[in-house]
């Protein structure tokens, strides 16, 4: 490494800054501003760019890359329309809270407001949908700004920032400075709780009959699942989880509720609505979870822990706020509760009622196959051990219903933007950071066609990732809201007649690929699926076309107006 | 309810687009925003006043720390401060109303800053509540065009 004061030019101080930041992968696709850059990569050989198809691909590849390893994923694009595809994936990373450091190339900084060649203003474009962003004017800015953003981007609550970087500037030479240390006035995260409101917490948590923890993404970017398992297990506390959360705490374990919220279970719903003290711990209180907020777990005695305090009393008033880092929250009242709350069993026991009243379960038929079939059998032949990725629709909700997750790190889905196309690269980026565990993704057969030419990074770089696609012919979740609450109008809805044949499609791509039409052939070809290494494959489930995700709780609704099953559409007003 | 919002900013280009631009995309409410450097260079203070309940006061105040420009965000509201605005105001100027409108300038403390043949242009200065009544008891001698620099605000001394 060079050492301090030694006269770089732009593009080598880029590059100095992301060894010193351990940066691995760049997922970048080049263009005239970044032209130095990438004259510059030419002869790096310790950092790996990964050539991308499209940048938004790039973004989602840098984002599930993040969430598989807590590490910030890199993009590196080039100005203009580089930059604007870019938009999708940075509003992604920012409502996940994934983090991220988006390179943008732009025009010199003379020609900046001249409406020059490939100019956007993408900082002025981002500003909403990143923590933070910077133009960099002065080569002698460089280093110090990429050191601010790797901090911001993963200190606090984690997100996006973006550096935009203009020709002039990266080609400029100055002394390479590297900060040892970073400050940044207006960024003070408060990590530790406040004594005295963990305090107040146990106190109430130990006079609790109906207790329920409900954990959200929070816990899982804290690496914060130990203390969470210690905590729950320990004072014998039911967890629900969001679907940001689900593998903070172990699926297979019996204080395990699955998910909570819109699709969530129905003995979930049923905690809420009947707790008597609720502990938020990293989780928002998002729409999706809570439907009618005034109905929202209308018994409990709230205490919120988050470490973004804009989150404490957005969506709804607490009781108790406390914000601070969830690693901390949890250790901290594990600390502050050394006895166990007392005769929780007939709690345990009403959970254990609604558990069996209305239990997830599908029946296969013959001939036909189902996707809950499909996904419990693909959490079944790995163990619950996979990094399952979803797209977004149907079968994500059906993929936090019955893919048992066992470990944090193990579900990377967009939930707060749900941007369908997320899932193809999102696992790719995924599978370069987690070498050691498959990387399976469920996707919808509208989904896959919105970024499917990263199947080509897929086959170049042999990705070895399982594609499970779940080919219904539909917009399924559109298709399911329009069956229940638009009067039938399956308004272009149906892909049957459009679909390509997915599976020349992938062979065309040099991506191996599969067909499955029944259980039988489907069982046979997850297992040959995940016993392939070699590169990316494909499975093209031919499932149901018509079914639907339950339970379900619509739109603002309440607990009460919870749909447990399809009714007669004959039947329903 | 009304807010007088003091932020300590940096110094930035951006940082007013930063701040304007969270309370559109957030939906708040902005009635002014004024910003100046301060005494040191580097920072830049800001006078926001604003209009919500309290939840959406402190839903404002805690978007307005997460912003990373920010330094400090103090609502002075309910707490001893001096709040000034400025008012620049061109009149049509009429022999007959002439003496009525000096008057009037006087009562409101106001300065003459330029008086042409037909027009005169005045400045005042004062809280919120005065250049408002101020506008109003001029409305009818024909106002031509006026300015306001939005509210600016600052904790009274110990
Ligand atoms: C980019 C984008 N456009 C539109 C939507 C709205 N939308 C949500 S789910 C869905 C249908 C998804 O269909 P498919 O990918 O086949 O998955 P399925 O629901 O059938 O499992 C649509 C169109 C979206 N979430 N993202
Ligand atoms: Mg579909």
């Amino acid at each position: 490494m060079p050492s301090s004061s030694q006269t770089l030019n732009g593009s080598e101080i880029f590059f100095e800054c992301l060894r010193r930041e351990n940066v691995e992968y760049i997922f970048g696709y080049p263009g005239g501003s970044l032209l130095k850059v990438y004259e510059t990569l030419y002869d790096v050989k310790d950092i790996q760019h990964i050539l991308v198809r499209h940048e938004q691909g790039a973004t989602h590849m840098a984002e599930g890359y993040a969430r598989a390893t807590g590490k910030p994923g890199i993009v590196l694009v080039t100005s203009g329309p580089g930059a604007t595809n870019t938009v999708t994936g940075i509003a992604n990373a920012y409502m996940d809270s994934s983090p991220m450091v988006v390179f943008t190339g732009q025009v010199p900084s003379t020609l900046i407001g001249n409406d020059a060649f490939q100019e956007a203003d993408i900082v002025g474009i981002t500003r909403s949908i990143t923590k933070h962003n910077f133009l960099v004017k002065d080569v002698k800015e460089l280093a110090i700004t990429i050191r601010k953003a790797f901090f911001l981007a993963t200190n606090g609550r984690p997100g996006p920032v973006l550096i935009d970087m203009p020709k002039d500037v990266l080609n400029a030479s100055c002394d390479f400075h590297w900060p040892d240390t970073v400050e940044i006035r207006g960024f003070k995260p408060t990590v530790k709780c406040h004594i005295n409101q963990v305090e107040k917490a146990a106190y109430k948590i130990a006079k609790a009959k109906r207790p329920l923890l409900y954990v959200g993404g929070g816990v899982i970017s804290s690496n914060a699942s130990e203390e969470l398992r210690a905590f729950a297990i320990k004072q014998n506390i039911p967890v629900t989880m969001t679907l940001q959360g689900l593998g903070a705490f172990p699926g297979n374990h019996p204080l395990s509720m699955g998910m909570l919220g819109m699709h969530g279970t129905y003995w979930s719903n049923q905690a809420v609505n009947n707790c008597d003290v609720l502990i938020a711990v990293g989780a928002r209180f998002d729409d999706r979870v809570t439907g009618k907020i005034e109905t929202f777990a209308p018994q409990a005695y709230k205490i919120h822990n988050d470490i973004d305090p804009t989150n404490v009393d957005k969506n709804i008033k607490v009781e108790l706020p406390i914000v601070g880092d969830a690693k901390h929250f949890l250790a901290a009242l594990l600390e502050a509760m050394p006895k166990k709350v007392e005769n929780l069993e007939p709690w345990l026991s009403e959970i254990q009622t609604w558990r069996e009243k209305c239990p997830l379960t599908y029946t296969n038929e013959e001939g036909k196959l189902k996707t809950e079939f499909v996904i419990d059998e693909v959490s079944k032949q790995t163990a619950g051990n996979a990094v399952v990725v979803t797209d977004v629709g149907q079968h994500q909700m059906w993929t936090s219903q019955y893919y048992t997750f066992t470990n944090p790190r193990s579900i990377i889905t967009s939930g707060g933007l749900g941007t369908m196309g997320f899932g193809l690269p999102a696992a790719i980026g995924a599978a370069f950071g987690v070498k050691d565990r498959p990387v399976v993704l469920f996707c919808g057969d509208g989904g896959f066609m919105m970024n499917i030419q990263e199947l080509v990074t897929a086959v170049h770089y042999k990705i070895p990732i399982k594609i499970f696609l779940i080919n219904n012919s539909f917009l399924g979740m559109v298709r399911q809201w329009q069956e229940l609450f638009h009067k039938e109008k399956y308004s272009f809805t149906d892909l049957g007649d459009s679909n390509p044949d997915f599976v020349k499609v992938a062979e065309a791509f040099g991506c191996k690929a599969l067909i499955a039409e029944n259980t039988d052939t489907a069982q046979q070809a997850i297992k040959k699926a995940l016993a392939y290494n070699e590169g990316p494959v494909l499975v093209d489930f031919r499932v149901e076309k018509k079914d639907m995700v339950f339970p379900m709780v619509p739109a603002g609704g309440s607990i009460s107006d919870m749909l447990l099953a399809r009714l007669n559409p004959k039947t329903m007003v | 309810m009304k807010h007088i919002i003091s932020v300590l900013v940096e110094n930035k280009f951006g940082t007013l687009n930063r701040v304007a631009n969270m309370f559109s995309a957030r939906g708040f409410n902005l009635a002014s925003i004024s910003i100046g450097e301060t005494e040191d260079p580097e920072f830049s203070r800001m006078t926001i006043v604003t209009n919500g309940d309290d939840h959406i006061i402190s839903q404002v105040v805690k978007q307005l720390n997460r912003l990373v420009d920010t330094i400090k965000v103090t609502d002075l509201t309910r707490q001893p401060h001096v709040e000034r605005e400025l008012l620049l105001m061109t009149m049509k100027l009429s022999k007959t109303q002439q003496h009525e409108i000096f008057e009037l300038i006087n009562v409101f403390k106001g300065k003459v800053v330029d008086i042409k043949q037909k027009s005169i242009t005045i400045e005042v200065i004062g809280s919120p509540d005065k250049i408002n009544t101020t506008i109003d008891i001029f409305k009818p001698y024909g106002i031509k065009e006026l300015a306001r620099s939005g509210a600016v605000a600052i904790h009274r001394g110990e």
